[in-house]
C-alpha cells in the first residue's frame, strides 16, 4: 500500500495567541480527491497554509507522500510538485498571461514551451490573450489561468482554496470539470470549499471542519447529510 | 546645422547616462517596491572609488572597472538587500523612504570624509585623444563607448526582464510575493538580483559620467535627480519611456548649454548669462516637477494599519503647565551654559521649531516634505530683506510668505502620495536652492543677508540669554499650538486623512482644503522659525537652506520621533550637538537604525516606564501593525507638552 498523498497528524497552529487548528487529523489517500467543507473561520484555509509550508504548525506532523515536511520552505515544496492555488485568484495580475505561465516552470524539468503549449491547448481562450495582463481577464479566465498551472506542471499534490468564489455557476461547473480531469490523472487533490454542492460530486471523500478540528469524515453522500448539523449545530 | 548635430550628440550621450541611472532605479523599484533615494549616492561613491583605484593607486582602467563594477557594486547591492531592505518587508512606504534617504546622507557623509572636497580630482576619458569625424562633427571615443554601453544595457535589461524566468519572477514577486513562493520562486534571490542590478547600473552611470570633469560630491549624487525625472516619465515602471525621458532631458540640456552662449535673450533674471543659462541648473527639476504634476491622480487609499502606536495627547491645562515649566527651565539653564553652548542650544531650539512643523505635516497627517528648509529660507529671506532691523511685523510677514509657498507646494500634493510627493518636494527644494535663493533679490548668489536682533517688549534680544529664553518661549508656544491642533477638529481631520483618504471622501471631508491647510500651516511654522533663525545667526546665506539640510532635518526629526513634540525637541537639540564632520554618518546611520520605530526615540522614552512595569516575556504591546500579533490592550502612553 502506498503512503497517503497528504497526511496530517494532530496538527495545531495559531496566529499569535489565537489557536486556529486544534488537532487536525486528515488522511487523503494518494490519487484521491478530498473535499474539506465548513463554515467561515473553521480553519480550512489555515490547514492549506500549513500543508503548503506557508505556516509552521505548533505541534503535530505533516506528511506529503509519506515524507515528513514540517518546516520545509514553501518554495521547495512547490518545486517538488506541491501545487497550491491560494484563495482569491492565483495569478499575477500585472504580468501577461505568458509570463504567468512562465512562472509555472519553477517545477523541475519543465520547459516554458511545453507549459505554454499544454495550457493553450486546454484553454484556447487564454491563447488569444497571451500578451494581455492577467489582471484584465475575466474572473473565470483568471481562475482558468491559475488552474493551468496545475494542469501543466504535473503536480503530485494539488491544493485548491475556494476556487468558486465570486464566479458564476456555469464557470464554476467548468472549473470543476478541469478538477475532475486532474483527478482522473491520479493527482491527490485537497479542495477547500464553502459551497458543498459544487465540490462533493468530484470528491472521493469529504470532511467537515468546525472550530479547528475535522469533525466528520466519510463518503460525500454521508457528509452532505451531516452538513446542516455541522453548520447550524445539532437540531 | 553642424552645431545642432554636435549639440544633439552631446545631448544623446549625457541622456544615455541618465538612462542607465534611471533604468537601475526602475529595476529596483519595480521589483522591490522601494524607491531608492540613495541611487545617485551609490553612483557617486562608485565614481570616487574608480578614481581611487585608477588614478590614486594607479592600477589602470581595466582593473579599476572590474573592481568597481564587478566587485564593489554587486557586493554593495547585496549588502543593501540583506542588511537594509530585507527587514523592511511589509513595512509602510514611509519606512523605506527614511532608510534610503538615510543611506543617501550616510554615503554622502562617508564620501566627503574619505575623499575631502579640498582636493581636485579628475579621471581621463576612455581612450582619450581618439576622435572620429561624423558628418563633420568630431566625436570622442568616450562618447561612442557610452552609446554602445547604453544600447547594450537596454538590450540586456529587455532580455533579462522579459525573456528570462528570473526577470519574470522579479516582476511576479512585486505582484504577489506569496503566490510567487507557491510557484517555487525564492523572493530573497529575486530581490538580491534586483538590488545587484540597481547598484551596478548606478555605479556604471557614475563611472561613465565622471571622466572629463572635476569631481564634485553633490553634482554626482544629484545626477540622479535627472534619472528620477526620466524614471518618473515612465511612471517608474516602463523602461522604454524612461529611456525616452532620459534622452529628452539630455538633449534639452545640451541645447540649453549650446545655444545659451549664442542667444542670451537679454540680461536674464540673474544678470550675467542670460535666461537660457539660468534655466540650465533647474531644467531637471522643472522637468521632474512637470512630469509629476502631469501624473494621473493616485487612487485614494483605503484604511491601512499605520503600525504606529497611537500616543495619548495631553490635555490643554497639562500642556500649558508643562510649557511654562519648559520656559522656566530654559531661564535657569542660561545661568549654567557658556555663550557658545547657549548659541548651540538656541540653534537647537530653532531647528526644533522646524521639526514641530514636520510633526504637524508628517507625523499627524502622513504627508511628506523633504523641502522644509526651503520654507525656512523663504522666512529668513523675507525677514532679512524687508525687516532686517528686526520687527514683529517681520515675523508675521515671514510666516505668511512661507505659508503661501507651502500652499503652492500643496498643489501637487493633492494628487500625490508617498514617493511621488517626496520627489515633488525634492524638486521644490532644488528649485529653491538653484534659482530662488540665487536670485539677487533674495540672497544674491552666495552673498549673506544680515539681520539685527530687535528689542521686543522692552527686552533686548542682543543679549544671548534673553534671546535663548525668547526662543524657548516661542518653542513652547508653538508646541501648545501644535498640540491644540492635534486635539481640535483639524487634528481629527488630519488623522482621518492619514488613516484612510478614501473613507474621508465618503464622509464628505474636503481633502483638498485639509491638505492645503496643513501644508500652509507647516510651511508657515517653518517660515516663522526661519525668521528666528536669521535673528539668531545675524547673517545667513543660501547655503544654509540647501536640500541636504532639509534631508538631514527630516531624518533627525524621524530619529527624535516625528509624532511628538518631545521628538521634535530631541531631534532639534541633537543637530548642533553633532560634530559637523561626522554629521552625515550619525544622521544617516541613526535614521536607518530607528526607521522601524514609528515614534522614534521619543516613543522609546515613553515606552520605558511601561516596559519596566511589565513582567518579562510578554513582549511589546501593539496596536495595529502585525495583524497576526496577539491582541493585548495597549498600555496608555503619555505625550509631553
Amino acid at each position: 500500500m502506498t503512503a497517503p498523498g497528504i497526511e496530517l497528524v494532530g496538527v495545531r497552529a495559531a496566529y499569535g495567541r489565537i489557536d486556529v487548528l486544534r488537532g487536525v487529523d486528515l488522511v487523503v489517500p494518494a490519487g484521491s480527491v478530498f473535499a474539506l467543507l465548513g463554515p467561515n473561520g473553521a480553519g480550512k484555509s489555515t490547514t492549506l497554509r500549513v500543508i503548503s509550508g506557508r505556516m509552521r504548525p505548533r505541534a503535530g506532523c505533516v506528511h506529503i507522500a509519506g515524507v515528513h515536511v514540517n518546516g520545509t520552505p514553501p518554495a521547495r515544496l512547490a518545486r517538488a510538485g506541491l501545487c497550491s492555488v491560494p484563495e482569491g485568484r492565483g495569478i499575477f495580475p500585472n504580468l501577461t498571461v505568458s509570463d504567468n505561465l512562465r512562472m509555472a516552470t519553477y517545477r523541475g524539468g519543465l520547459s516554458f514551451s511545453d507549459v505554454r503549449d499544454t495550457a493553450f491547448e486546454r484553454f484556447p481562450a487564454l491563447s488569444d490573450r497571451r500578451t494581455q495582463l492577467a489582471g484584465t481577464l475575466s474572473g473565470g479566465e483568471q481562475q482558468m489561468l491559475a488552474l493551468a498551472r496545475a494542469l501543466t506542471t504535473n503536480p503530485a499534490v494539488l491544493l485548491l482554496d475556494e476556487i468558486s468564489m465570486g464566479l458564476a455557476p456555469l464557470i464554476v461547473a467548468e472549473l470543476y470539470e478541469v478538477v475532475a480531469r486532474l483527478a482522473r490523472e491520479g493527482i491527490t487533490i485537497l479542495i477547500v470549499e464553502q459551497f458543498a454542492r459544487v465540490a462533493l460530486p468530484v470528491a472521493d471523500f469529504a470532511g467537515i471542519m468546525t472550530q479547528g478540528r475535522i469533525q466528520v469524515v466519510g463518503e460525500p453522500a454521508d457528509v452532505e447529510a451531516a452538513l446542516s448539523e455541522a453548520y447550524l449545530g445539532a437540531v | 546645422m553642424q552645431d545642432l548635430l554636435a549639440f544633439t550628440i552631446v545631448g544623446i550621450v549625457s541622456g544615455s547616462i541618465y538612462a542607465i541611472a534611471a533604468s537601475g532605479l526602475v529595476v529596483t523599484y519595480t521589483t522591490s517596491g522601494v524607491f531608492n533615494f540613495a541611487h545617485g549616492a551609490i553612483g557617486m561613491v562608485a565614481a570616487f572609488l574608480y578614481w581611487q583605484v585608477k588614478v590614486d593607486w594607479g592600477w589602470g582602467t581595466w582593473p579599476a572597472l572590474i573592481l568597481v563594477l564587478g566587485v564593489f557594486a554587486p557586493l554593495f547591492g547585496l549588502f543593501i538587500e540583506r542588511v537594509l531592505m530585507r527587514p523592511l518587508a511589509g513595512k509602510p512606504t514611509g519606512v523605506s523612504l527614511v532608510v534610503t534617504v538615510g543611506l543617501l546622507v550616510l554615503l554622502y557623509g562617508i564620501a566627503s570624509r574619505v575623499w575631502p572636497g579640498t582636493e581636485t580630482r579628475r579621471v581621463a576619458e576612455f581612450l582619450q585623444d581618439t576622435r572620429f569625424q561624423v558628418a563633420g562633427v568630431s566625436v570622442s571615443a568616450h562618447q561612442v563607448i557610452v552609446l554602445v554601453v547604453t544600447v547594450a544595457v537596454a538590450a540586456g535589461l529587455r532580455l533579462v526582464l522579459f525573456r528570462s524566468r528570473a526577470g519574470v519572477a522579479m516582476r511576479a514577486v512585486v505582484d504577489n510575493p506569496e503566490l510567487a513562493i507557491l510557484n517555487g520562486a525564492l523572493p530573497e534571490r529575486v530581490s538580491q538580483l534586483a538590488w545587484v542590478l540597481g547598484s551596478v547600473m548606478a555605479s556604471l552611470a557614475g563611472v561613465l559620467i565622471a571622466p572629463g570633469r572635476s569631481y564634485n560630491h553633490l553634482f554626482l549624487t544629484l545626477l540622479v535627480v535627472n534619472g528620477y525625472a526620466a524614471a518618473i516619465l515612465g511612471r517608474l515602471r516602463s523602461l522604454p519611456l524612461t529611456f525616452v525621458g532620459a534622452l529628452l532631458l539630455g538633449t534639452g540640456e545640451a541645447y540649453l548649454i549650446g545655444y545659451s552662449q549664442r542667444f542670451s535673450f537679454g540680461e536674464g533674471v540673474l544678470g550675467t548669462n542670460g535666461v537660457l543659462a539660468e534655466l540650465l541648473p533647474v531644467l531637471p527639476t522643472v522637468f521632474l516637477f512637470a512630469v509629476i504634476v502631469a501624473l494621473p491622480q493616485t487612487r485614494l487609499q483605503v484604511a491601512k494599519l499605520a503600525g504606529g502606536r497611537v500616543l495619548r495627547v495631553p490635555a490643554m491645562p497639562q500642556t500649558l503647565w508643562r510649557g511654562a515649566c519648559f520656559v522656566a527651565m530654559a531661564a535657569l539653564a542660561t545661568a549654567l551654559l557658556s555663550p557658545t553652548q547657549l548659541f548651540n542650544a538656541s540653534t537647537g531650539l530653532v531647528v526644533a521649531m522646524v521639526m514641530l512643523s514636520l510633526v504637524v505635516l508628517v507625523g499627524y497627517s502622513g504627508q511628506i516634505s523633504l523641502c522644509q528648509f526651503t520654507f525656512v529660507g523663504i522666512g529668513a529671506s523675507v525677514m532679512g530683506k524687508f525687516f532686517g532691523s528686526g520687527s514683529l511685523l517681520g515675523l508675521v510677514a515671514a510666516t505668511l510668505a512661507a505659508a503661501a509657498f507651502g500652499a503652492l507646494v500643496a498643489l501637487p500634493a493633492l494628487r500625490l502620495r508617498d514617493i511621488y510627493l517626496a520627489l515633488a518636494t525634492v524638486a521644490f527644494a532644488l528649485f529653491g536652492e538653484r534659482l530662488l535663493f540665487d536670485h539677487p533679490k533674495v540672497f544674491d548668489r552666495g552673498a549673506t543677508l544680515s539681520f539685527e536682533r530687535p528689542a521686543l517688549l522692552g527686552i533686548d534680544l542682543e543679549n544671548g540669554k534673553a534671546l535663548f529664553i525668547f526662543l524657548a518661549a516661542c518653542f513652547a508656544a508653538m508646541a501648545v499650538l501644535v498640540l491644540a491642533v492635534r486635539r481640535g477638529p483639524l487634528g481629527r481631520r488630519l488623522a482621518a486623512m492619514n488613516d484612510s483618504p478614501a473613507a474621508c471622501v465618503t464622509l464628505g471631508l474636503n481633502l483638498i482644503g485639509t491638505k492645503v491647510t496643513v501644508f500652509a500651516l507647516s510651511a508657515g511654522m517653518a517660515g516663522f522659525a526661519g525668521a528666528l533663525f536669521g535673528m539668531l545667526r545675524t547673517s545667513v546665506s543660501a547655503n544654509d537652506f540647501v536640500l541636504l539640510v532639509s534631508l538631514n532635518t527630516f531624518l533627525l526629526a524621524m530619529i527624535g520621533g516625528i509624532t511628538t513634540v518631545t521628538g521634535a525637541l530631541i531631534g532639534g537639540m541633537a543637530l548642533p550637538l553633532l560634530d559637523t564632520d561626522l554629521q552625515g554618518l550619525f544622521i544617516g546611520a541613526g535614521a536607518i537604525l530607528i526607521s522601524r520605530l514609528p515614534n522614534g526615540f521619543a516613543g522609546v522614552l515613553y515606552g520605558l516606564p511601561a516596559r519596566l512595569r511589565r513582567p518579562p516575556g510578554l513582549g511589546e504591546p501593539r496596536l495595529g501593525g502585525d495583524t497576526t500579533a496577539p491582541v493585548t490592550p495597549p498600555l496608555p502612553e503619555r505625550v509631553p507638552a
